[in-house]
């Protein structure tokens, strides 16, 4: 049996089953809609699992599902050594939206992560504290802000509401995830030239952990040969 | 297994080896207040170390090294001169690579010395290659100070040199801003800024703690800047010549000479490493064959400001180094509120030393 997971609710979950349901597998929730079990019609030896979407990067890497559908972003964000763990079998065309620095559009001298490193020395040689950068996405910002040489900043956790932060005085800048940027301009915020982290959308990935059956890599073989990937 | 008995002995040994050259043994602890290395290393520090929480004590850290507890114990109690050994396991998270240990022993051997600073150097060297005699291990060195005296030196104004230097350990940043400086076209929103009559005129709401006043005296940073001559391009060519230095320790000082008669900034930083020389020649190390890169020891976390090294496997570059060390001045001027001590020491990783030995 190939265990596929699937974002359980939303519009994620939405799309996915449109998504198979157009290459001709049928997904669907079973029972009451209430209930997290599924059904798959189409192709046999494929079963359903409604998870998380967070939690579908750390199911997959434990080998806990053969196969899962979730954003690049919080794939990448969740597993270190994604390449090594997960493979990107087809990318879906939804869910698309871009992790990025986004700053008070009042700094007007600060438009490239040179601007903005510049800036955070500044700001710690007059306020004490490390410009702070509110995310959820620590590992992804942390790791590009170091590719990119900037310094003197400090990641802080944030769950939600992040554009908010700036003006509630919890944080300098942000780096969250935009599809078009309005929220973000709602809450006097800018988006940083050079500032664009990851460009995500919804992909189908399989896990790469060793102990697959024959019958499973044969599975795999049939589901892609019907969807077309 | 990073605590087997081979291992233990095996650092055992070196610990004794240290202590008959005259360190005193000292102990730190495995939890360590988190607040002072955030704040020498910021948010890197959380990718390399684990840092875990105490609703007591704050933030705190598996310790990650050594010198930052030495060099605080130090501080407080010691007088100079003063030498220190100890032995332990640090912590570090591998992010990239899972081959590599997340907990491993670490004997070091540190010297707060600042009557003879090469003397210093050359026996923190020495006594580490002491350590490793006999085996399969090649030595890397190198000297940031070099690099920070022909930054100081450059013809241009304080602020430019003031960020070059905040930048020495991320390189990539280093040569983007030293280019810019050297006349490379700003990006087309700066000039426009500063072009702009009223610079505020699509601002947008005041938010965040970053005032106007901020953003205003940054632009004047950016004018003053813009109005500044380029740095010119000889010293450019001086700053990559040093960086591209790869050469044995007598053929680098002999380079390094003739660079310092175009850019005197760097001659004691460059007399510094003759007597260093000396000094380990004086030591029995053999200075002829020893090499010496002009950009080693730039990593990301910034720590060692003048004299480094490193010891290497002969025949596998891919493991990480058997020994490290240097000196970092800085480090304990950070850290002593004020007063600073010269400051240089080593470790030597004894699981790696018994994969070279067996």
């Amino acid at each position: 049996m190939l265990k596929l997971g699937v974002p359980s609710k939303g519009r994620l979950m939405d799309k996915t089953f449109q998504w198979f349901g157009q290459r001709g597998v049928t997904l669907r929730k079973s029972g009451s809609d209430r209930e997290y079990a599924g059904a798959v019609d189409g192709i046999d030896g494929v079963e359903l699992v409604l998870l998380s979407a967070g939690e579908i990067p750390r199911e997959l890497a434990a080998g806990n599902i053969h196969l899962g559908v979730t954003g690049t972003d919080l794939l990448r964000e969740k597993l270190a050594n994604w390449d090594s763990r997960v493979a990107e079998l087809a990318p879906m065309g939804f869910g698309r939206a871009d992790l990025i620095i986004a700053v008070p559009q009042a700094w007007v001298d600060v438009d490239t992560l040179d601007d903005l490193d510049a800036a955070a020395a500044a700001f710690r040689g007059q306020h004490g504290l490390r410009l702070r950068i509110a995310t959820k996405y620590h590992r992804l910002v942390r790791e590009f802000l170091r590719d990119h040489g900037v310094a003197d900043y400090q990641l802080v956790d944030s769950q939600g509401a992040t554009e908010g932060t700036v003006k509630n005085e919890t944080a300098e800048a942000i780096a969250d995830i935009t599809s078009t940027g309005e929220t973000l301009r709602a809450n006097g915020l800018k988006i940083l030239n050079d500032g664009l982290i990851h460009a995500s959308q919804a992909t189908l990935f399989r896990g790469r952990r060793a102990g697959w059956t024959d019958d499973q890599r044969q599975k795999l073989k049939a589901l892609q040969l019907v969807l077309g990937i | 297994m990073p605590g087997s008995p081979e291992i233990l002995t095996e650092a055992r040994r070196l610990r004794d080896h240290f202590a008959d050259q005259g360190g005193l043994v000292v102990k730190a602890e495995v939890l360590q207040p988190a607040e002072t290395l955030l704040d020498l290393y910021g948010e890197d520090i959380r990718a390399r170390a684990y840092l875990t929480s105490d609703p007591l004590r704050g933030e705190m850290v598996l310790r990650p090294d050594f010198t930052v507890p030495v060099v605080q114990m130090h501080m407080e109690t010691h007088a100079e001169p003063a030498r220190y050994t100890y032995s332990g396991k640090v912590f570090r998270k591998q992010e990239s690579d899972e081959t590599r240990a997340n907990e491993y022993v670490q004997v070091g051997y540190e010297v707060f010395d600042g009557q003879n600073p090469a003397g210093a150097d050359a026996e923190v060297f020495a006594t580490i290659a002491a350590g490793l005699d006999g085996l399969p291990v090649r030595a890397a060195t190198g000297d940031i100070g070099i690099l920070t005296a022909a930054v100081r030196g450059l013809q241009t104004t304080d602020a430019r040199k003031a960020a070059l230097l905040r930048h020495i350990w991320r390189p990539g940043r280093f040569k983007a801003l030293l280019k810019r400086y050297g006349g490379a076209e700003m990006p087309a929103s700066r000039a426009a800024l500063l072009a702009a009559d009223d610079p505020f005129a699509e601002a947008g709401p005041d938010i965040g703690r970053r005032s106007r006043e901020e953003v205003a005296a940054r632009i004047d940073a950016l004018r003053a800047d813009a109005a500044a001559a380029p740095i010119a391009g000889e010293e450019i060519g001086l700053i990559d010549a040093i960086l591209s230095l790869r050469e044995t320790c007598p053929n680098v000082l002999s380079a390094l000479r003739d660079i310092a008669v175009d850019m005197p900034a760097v001659r004691d930083a460059v007399g510094r490493m003759s007597a260093r020389l000396d000094a380990l020649a004086a030591r029995g190390i053999d200075v002829e064959a020893l090499e010496f890169e002009g950009s080693y020891g730039r990593t990301s976390l910034e720590y060692y400001d003048g004299f480094v090294f490193g010891f290497y496997a002969s025949d596998r570059p891919d493991l990480p180094p058997v020994a490290t060390g240097g000196r970092y001045d800085a480090l304990t001027a950070r850290l002593g509120q004020g007063r600073a001590v010269p400051a240089v020491g080593g470790v030597i990783r004894p699981d790696l030393v018994m994969g070279l030995s067996c």
